[in-house]
């Protein structure tokens, strides 16, 4: 249903205008992230992850870092480092609050299904609720972070890369290029020296924040102006046909994995080169191929451009405004779709169902949101509220 | 929820009564036909042999009272001898629950290579998963284990996870297939996909694997295909390239 901007919004003076494009791709990410989910879903077959090696998770990160940078980097210009500081770490609360909430939606659906569930033909897999006999154990480790449920580890990722955020943008701000500089560093190291965050039971995180942050923090050296320094290279003929060829290769790539007759045809000292491609460390492969996806975007979806007014972008750019409750929401909705379909033992039919009932809910529950921030618009300062709206949503 | 069974009529897939063998058969294109076992062919040309090992985990196996007998070892056994007439083919299992790819590794590889068997079926991946093991360290522990066998003259066929709708969502396993997948394609083993297997059976409504109750029926109908299949995968790697009129 389409609904009027806010006039919070569009009222910024005009280097500060929000750019719709971020939410637009931001709330499509939301809708592939949900998909994706939902595990074996035949509808995520539409999502990107199956045409190349980078996915939704990506363009998140990096969106997330631009509008992070560009929302406090506002801030932390005109109200100082601690006022931005103080902000962004209440923000990374708000996240953890998040992460907590939906842990126990995931542990009531766990301990539900598990109470009956005696198949013989999954002993083996049965020992996945071996958590819940020690809760002891298991809570205190979700609460640190450490133990963190299937699809729930984008979010403690965030909460790092916020916790880590006022140094950065600090640094941002001042010299950008060092700020870059630096976070290549950090990536570089950790991919070399395998550092990386414990996980419980074993293991380590499956976003690397030592490796991760340096998406975030490209997406951040855009957001406080980069973007307009490198438009000109962006644009270029070089640098775009450079893109395209990246993602047909990485397609032709990927199509090999579907149809594994054709593996030979991949030569054994590419495989040996590409193979296997990380995504806990955030693959050179997979961040070159998220870099070619965001250079074509930006090539073709212009800044301003009129037809994002249109209705039909309007529900992706709705949920993208509100990712946080947004994402929450989709993390759970797969938890119940997936529920739904195991109780009624559905078939593709009802996997499609599911997925177009559980974007119709998200588009739904942000212009709830929406209804409910234009009713209290009326209140506080036009600006924190706006900061605070735009402001480093996940 | 009156609504339910009705619900249920429109939205499962079909579920045709299908015969037992038909109902492996539809599982035969998922697996691979030109898979090569050159140490164990050469057992079998050599000494009309062999000697299979299944090194796996809980879900080579079935609880009480089905039990090994109804579990895909014994039915690979049976279907070997069935496919390789005059061979004499044996197949012996290693399997402890909740055991990883490297306590594997560390327990029982070394005894394996003792015994020389012409093929080991490695089954790992599930406990790995559940466990969160490292990615990275499972596929290292694959890569040498796999090494080491060949290195010795045995043959390793890879198997993968179980299809296992009810915790689909509970243990993220891509990782731990990919890496598979890698480890076979790095040393030519063939890997025997039980996870796509079994997944293409609950599309097509072969086999109910939502179910939850105690019913072993359908347990033992999927570990007799997945028997069945294994032995048609080994058959036809070992035979000689003469003509290949034994395919059924």
């Amino acid at each position: 249903m389409p609904v009027p901007a806010a006039p919070a919004v569009t009222a910024v003076a005009v280097p500060s205008t929000r750019d719709l494009r971020l939410d637009l791709f931001r709330g499509i990410a939301l809708w592939l992230i949900f998909l994706d989910h939902i595990p074996s879903n035949i509808v995520s077959w539409i999502t990107i992850r199956n045409y190349g090696f980078s996915d939704a998770a990506e363009m998140f990160v990096f969106i997330s870092g631009y509008t992070a940078a560009f929302v406090y980097g506002r801030a932390m210009r005109e109200r100082g480092f601690v006022v931005a500081g103080a902000r962004i770490l209440k923000r990374a609360w708000q996240v953890y609050v998040a992460h907590v909430f939906l842990f126990v939606i995931y542990l009531a659906e766990i301990a539900y299904v598990s109470k009956n569930f005696e198949s013989s033909l999954y002993a083996e897999e049965w020992n996945i609720f071996d958590f819940l006999k020690q809760p002891d154990v298991t809570l205190v480790q979700a609460l640190m972070l450490k133990f963190k449920p299937v699809n729930m580890d984008v979010l403690p990722l965030y909460i790092v890369l916020l916790v880590g955020f006022p140094a950065v943008l600090w640094l941002l701000l001042r010299r950008p290029a060092l700020a870059l500089a630096a976070s290549a560093a950090l990536y570089a190291l950790a991919r070399t020296f395998e550092w990386n965050f414990p996980a419980y039971p074993s293991g380590e995180w499956v976003f690397n924040p030592l490796a991760w942050q340096l998406l975030f923090v490209i997406g951040g050296w855009c957001g406080v102006g980069g973007a307009d320094r490198i438009s000109g290279l962006i644009r270029s003929r070089i640098v775009t046909a450079f893109a395209v060829a990246y993602l047909v290769f990485a397609f032709v790539i990927v199509m090999t994995w579907y149809f594994p007759r054709y593996g030979y045809l991949v030569p054994h000292w590419l495989g040996e080169l590409i193979y296997p491609i990380d995504k806990a460390n955030l693959d050179v492969m997979r961040l070159v191929h998220f870099l070619a996806l965001a250079v074509l975007a930006v090539r073709f979806v212009p800044p301003g451009w009129p037809a994002l007014e249109l209705p039909v972008f309007r529900p992706a750019i709705l949920c993208g405004q509100h990712s946080l409750e947004i994402f929450c929401l989709g993390v759970f909705l797969a938890f119940a779709g997936h529920f739904i379909r195991v109780e009624l033992s559905g078939g593709p039919l009802l996997q499609l169902l599911i997925s177009i009932t559980g974007i119709g809910v998200m588009i739904g529950v942000a212009w709830l949101l929406r209804w409910y921030q234009a009713l209290e618009g009326r209140g506080p300062a036009k600006r924190s509220r706006n900061a605070d709206f735009a402001g480093g949503d996940v | 929820m009156k609504a339910f069974p009705i619900l249920l009529a429109a939205l499962a897939p079909l579920s045709p009564a299908l015969a037992e063998n038909d109902a492996c058969e539809l599982g035969r294109p998922l697996i691979s036909a030109e898979a090569a076992l050159p140490r164990a062919a050469a057992a079998v040309a050599e000494r009309h042999s062999l000697n299979v090992i299944v090194l796996g985990s809980g879900s080579s196996t079935l609880p009480a009272p089905t039990g090994e007998r109804a579990a895909y070892p014994a039915r690979l056994e049976a279907a070997l001898g069935k496919f390789l007439p005059g061979v004499d083919a044996k197949v012996v299992t290693k399997i402890k629950a909740r055991q990883t790819a490297a306590e594997m590794m560390e327990q029982e590889l070394q005894r394996i290579e003792e015994q020389k068997p012409a093929l080991v079926i490695w089954q790992t991946g599930t406990v790995d998963a559940i466990k969160g093991v490292d990615p990275e360290e499972f596929r290292d522990t694959l890569d040498q284990g796999v090494a080491m066998l060949q290195g010795d003259g045995v043959d390793v066929v890879l198997m993968n996870m179980q299809y296992s709708p009810r915790t689909d969502a509970m243990i993220s396993i891509t990782a731990y297939t990919d890496n598979m997948r890698w480890v076979a394609l790095q040393h030519d083993v063939p890997l025997f996909d039980r996870l796509a297997l079994m997944k293409h059976w609950s599309e097509l409504g072969t086999f109910d694997l939502y179910d939850a109750s105690k019913n072993t029926d359908t347990a033992e109908r999927v570990h007799d295909c997945i028997g069945k299949l294994l032995a048609g995968l080994i058959a036809g790697a070992v035979k000689q390239p003469a003509p290949a009129a034994e395919t059924r």
